[in-house]
């Protein structure tokens, strides 16, 4: 199972609590999780990654394993700790001041 | 027991007032969506447990709420706007061609007739429509591919199509308003446009009598006589007695008439509302005192109500979808300000009072009125 930590207001709109756990085929990738994720949860379509282009929204990052995936290739295979399990995908918001 | 439903959408969140035709004590519900901006909510006339909430940010993009319980709960319907075709180009605000980009929707108005049917009208601005409660939306592409299109260009406050107007004595006639672009009709339920801006006058454009351009804030219909419209220009009220084919100016003795909202009594298809605001670039009220200005002649004279309002040190600004009116027998009139105040006139605008003083700034106010 694929570990995925959405923030507070996708969790709040997926109506989940804690991490997410959801089944990935292989090969494990950005674009396969998030291809998992808005399967199991419709209602976050959108809110990540534009519907139509797939690119990430500009004011979200991907992180794994102390490192920011966010400009790797949406195509490119996830860490070996994400895909084993051990360590979660977060999907994080970025800062706002005010 | 008869009474009403103030829907609130906020920069941080969606609030329902509710009160009994007294409009004195209320229950205040909220924030519904907290973090998140709200920029319109609208029951169906149809069936008023049928709510409708524009939900968006600029981490997260647009989310389409829906609620069939009057609000006590929502759910995430169909949020996929997709301009129809090749997107195609409008022009920037260096005069340069721009591709149109979907970044929100401002304005939920659900059909006269049938409470799955709600027409968007989004930024950058475009008109869709669902016809499955919200669950998908299809541009009326009509709109854009109108000839002027590309020569239509944002405001400051974005290009945004912000008013829908549906006409129910003329199955399929619609007026939207679209700032910087102007007002158009449709007299087939969306399918083609034309504009409606004979008679606007902006100094702010090269050609002040333009077919396009103009910075049209906020158009008003009273559902009983609806040839007559009233218009909240950037600057000027105006009034058009064949449904927009022609504009005159009905400003009067307004103290200022640059302002965002304008509504109808729900009784007399004469009176109407504004709130004036200083200028373009001082978005508060004239002198610190919030009025809010009554004509009972259709325009021209114009008196202010100020009773229960602050007349002294006031400058919040009240947004063009921020004000509403309700259809009790002693009509209600309602607005919202961006210092985060919902006020209430139960009596047709003599006297006001605060519903809530401390919500975050207020983007839109709409009305049900409950048998």
């Amino acid at each position: 199972m694929i570990r995925v930590q959405l923030p507070q207001h996708l969790r709040l709109l997926a109506q989940v609590t804690g991490e997410v756990a959801i089944e990935v085929a292989a090969p494990v990738t950005q674009r396969t999780v998030l291809d998992a994720l808005e399967a199991r949860y419709p209602m976050l379509r959108g809110t990540i990654r534009d519907q139509v282009t797939a690119h990430r929204r500009a004011f979200l990052r991907f992180y794994a394993c102390k490192r920011d995936l966010s400009l790797e290739s949406p195509d490119a295979e996830l860490p070996e700790e994400v895909i084993a399990g051990r360590e979660p995908l977060l999907v994080v918001g970025a800062l706002a001041g005010g | 027991m008869s009474g009403v439903r103030v829907l609130v959408g906020t920069r941080k969140g969606a609030f329902i007032l509710t009160s009994d035709a007294g409009r004195k004590d209320w229950q205040v519900d909220g924030p519904h969506f907290g973090g998140w901006e709200i920029y319109h909510l609208k029951g169906s006339p149809v069936d008023p447990n049928r709510i409708y909430a524009s939900q968006s940010n600029a981490w997260f993009g647009q989310v389409i709420q829906r609620s069939d319980d009057g609000g006590k709960t929502f759910n995430p319907m169909g949020n996929k706007f997709v301009y129809e075709g090749l997107p195609g180009t409008h022009l920037w605000y260096d005069g340069t061609p721009h591709p149109w980009e979907f970044k929100r929707v401002w304005h939920l108005e659900p059909s006269l007739t049938d409470a799955d049917t709600v027409y968007a009208g989004v930024e950058d601005a475009a008109m869709f429509r669902t016809t499955d409660g919200g669950q998908s939306w299809q541009e009326l592409s009509g709109l854009r591919a109108h000839g002027s299109g590309k020569y239509w260009q944002p405001g400051a406050g974005g290009m945004c199509l912000h008013t829908i107007v549906l006409d129910p004595h003329h199955p399929g006639r619609i007026y939207i308003a679209i700032s910087a672009a102007g007002a158009f009709r449709s007299d087939d339920d969306g399918a083609t446009w034309r504009p409606i801006n004979r008679g606007l006058k902006s100094g702010q454009i090269p050609d002040p009598d333009a077919e396009v351009g103009h910075c049209v804030h906020r158009i008003a219909m009273h559902p009983q006589r609806p040839n007559v419209l009233f218009m909240q220009k950037h600057w000027d009220i105006m009034r058009s007695d064949n449904g927009g084919d022609d504009w005159s100016e009905v400003s009067g003795n307004l103290p200022s008439d640059f302002g965002f909202p304008i509504d109808i009594h729900a009784h007399e298809p004469d009176t109407i509302y504004v709130v004036p605001i200083k200028s373009d670039s001082e978005h508060y009220p004239p002198e610190g005192k919030l009025r809010v200005y009554r004509s009972r002649t259709g325009g021209n004279d114009w008196e202010p109500l100020t009773n229960g309002l602050p007349q002294a040190n006031c400058y919040v600004n009240v947004l063009r979808d921020a004000m509403a009116v309700d259809r009790l027998d002693s009509c209600g009139i309602y607005f919202g300000t961006t210092g985060g105040q919902v006020y209430v006139s139960p009596d047709s605008g003599d006297h006001w009072a605060p519903i809530v003083r401390d919500l975050p700034p207020v983007v839109s106010v709409e009305v049900q009125t409950l048998a």
